[in-house]
């Protein structure tokens, strides 16, 4: 009897334990570059441009850059993830082609973040002649988002009940009014998440936007989307490693904007999808 | 007058048979019983009159099933639902408001004028026998309802779409004996505009309300006859031997 209860105490600490080891490394992140950061922020640093090889002024080109590829990079992967999701779950029957669009799918989320930059550069940089511009950065950002969006938004649709389907089917709508009107509505907050998930990670990428936007030092905003532009963590890896000098707190400064920026998105997907479950009716 | 005639009706779910050589007619303004332990098929052959097994991957048919004198295959699938409703063995509410839940089948099939679809949710929650019940709450979810109160509901949204025949799937399943009680009323004063057919798993309600009632078993049709030859005088044993209990 005894034993077992030590063990069993044993056996609990040390899930505890391991546990406790991942909020650690967390936790020590936010803690560190907060503190190192934060005396950095202020409205200059915010809202001026890069002055003095980067080692004085501000990170708003930096800032404005990252925003620009994000809501390009969704722009584009939304629409065609959100469609090619709704064909995979509610068209595609089970054969070997949709079973090889599936493959591929789980393999693109699988493929290094510097592999899809080497990609984009071929394809939009060089083949399509977009140059270095925001076009070509968000559309490789984009495609790397893009399973991300299919894989959840697939999730969001398939978690709609059979039963609404065939309700609204066995009342005579048809198969496009049933997915217009009863599943999509249903799949939207699943779908919002995903989708905010993946622009949390298309904001924090470096490697994808290293040749196909990212300018090392433009102390001006971009004009139109065939411009070159700055991006945050590309400027954070600039000032971390290429220049010399930068002081230490305008680089965990740096740090914690692209911190705050991406906990801040995945902020709001648990808000939507807190309210989603608050509000769920089956 | 014959609604559903079916011929030698075989169908299949991958390997599975789950009808086997059926041949029934369905009249008009009648409400059909179907009994039989699970598995039995009556299900299946419940799903096969609006072709809700279509959606099964891997189904099949063979035989002849007309409705109307024409066979179902070469109807339009959305024009025999709407003719064929369905009411399902849980209260299947959409997640929207009472109204809204009525209005859906009308509003998919095209009607625009908020003041028609008003007068037919009304009409419709009449015939439900649920109207004064919910008459001023028709914006609340409908996952408010009681579970007899949804399965009226969903009745009502049946009838909205103006159907000529209407399935139910065990619909008293999981209702206390008051609302299960209050839809066979319903379905009683509703085959005199409708042609109703019933799967159910209590034999008592069969009884109570069905003018006919077709006995299955292991896919095929048994023995069909007027129910109080079915209760009391049936021709086949096994019929008998159901009803009093002896499996199932």
């Amino acid at each position: 009897m005894r034993n077992t209860k030590r063990s069993q105490k044993i056996a609990f600490f040390l899930l505890f334990l391991a546990t406790l080891l991942i909020v650690l490394p967390v936790g020590m992140i936010v803690v560190i570059i907060v503190q190192k950061g934060l005396p950095a922020i202020n409205w200059q640093f915010l809202s001026d441009i890069p002055r003095q090889g980067m080692r004085a002024g501000g990170i708003f080109p930096a800032i404005i850059g990252t925003l620009y590829l994000v809501v390009g990079a969704i722009i584009f992967a939304l629409p065609i993830g959100l469609l090619a999701a709704v064909y995979l779950s509610e068209y595609a029957k089970d054969n070997v082609l949709n079973r090889v669009i599936k493959l591929a799918i789980v393999n693109l989320s699988g493929v290094p973040s510097v592999v899809y930059g080497l990609f984009g550069l071929a394809l939009f940089v060089v083949f399509l002649k977009f140059g270095a511009s925001i076009l070509s950065g968000s559309l490789t950002l984009g495609i790397m988002i893009l399973p991300i969006i299919i894989t959840t938004s697939r999730e969001a649709l398939e978690s709609v009940p059979q039963s609404f389907r065939e309700v609204s089917l066995s009342l005579g709508a048809s198969k496009w009014q049933t997915i217009r009107h009863i599943v999509l509505p249903n799949a939207i907050p699943g779908i919002l998440t995903g989708t905010i998930l993946g622009l949390g990670r298309a904001a924090g990428e470096t490697a994808p936007i290293l040749f196909t936007v990212a300018a090392f030092y433009l102390p001006q905003l971009p004009k139109s989307i065939f411009d070159q532009a700055m991006a945050l963590p590309y400027h954070l890896y600039v000032i971390s490693t290429q220049v010399p000098n930068v002081d230490e707190k305008v680089r965990y400064g740096t740090a914690l904007v692209l911190l705050f920026l991406v906990l801040m998105m995945n902020l709001v997907a648990i808000i939507i999808r807190y309210n989603f479950r608050k509000k769920k009716k089956w | 007058m014959v609604k559903f005639n079916a011929k030698n009706l075989n169908i299949w779910f991958g390997q599975i048979q789950a009808l086997k050589g059926v041949s029934i007619e369905i009249q008009a303004n009648e409400i059909l019983s179907v009994i039989g332990p699970s598995n039995s098929g009556k299900t299946s052959f419940l799903r096969i009159l609006n072709r809700l097994n279509d959606l099964h991957p891997g189904f099949k048919m063979t035989g002849l099933l007309e409705y109307d004198k024409t066979d179902i295959r070469k109807l339009d699938v959305e024009v025999l639902r709407k003719r064929v409703g369905m009411v399902f063995a849980l209260p299947l509410p959409l997640p929207l408001s009472i109204f809204d839940n009525v209005a859906y089948g009308v509003k998919m099939h095209g009607e625009r004028s908020r003041q028609k679809i008003a007068a037919i949710v009304e009409r419709s929650l009449r015939q439900a026998y649920i109207w004064d019940e919910i008459k001023d709450r028709l914006n609340v979810s409908a996952f408010k309802l009681s579970g007899g109160q949804q399965q009226r509901l969903c009745i009502a949204r049946t009838l909205a779409v103006e159907p000529d025949v209407i399935l139910f799937d065990e619909p008293c399943s999981g209702l206390d004996p008051i609302s299960t009680a209050k839809i066979e009323e319903a379905m009683l004063k509703l085959k005199k505009d409708y042609t109703l057919v019933l799967v159910t798993n209590n034999v008592k309600q069969a009884a109570r309300v069905g003018d006919r009632t077709a006995f299955f078993l292991s896919g095929e049709l048994v023995e069909l006859d007027r129910t109080e030859r079915i209760f009391t005088a049936p021709a086949d044993q096994r019929t008998d031997d159901y009803i009093r209990g002896k499996f199932g």
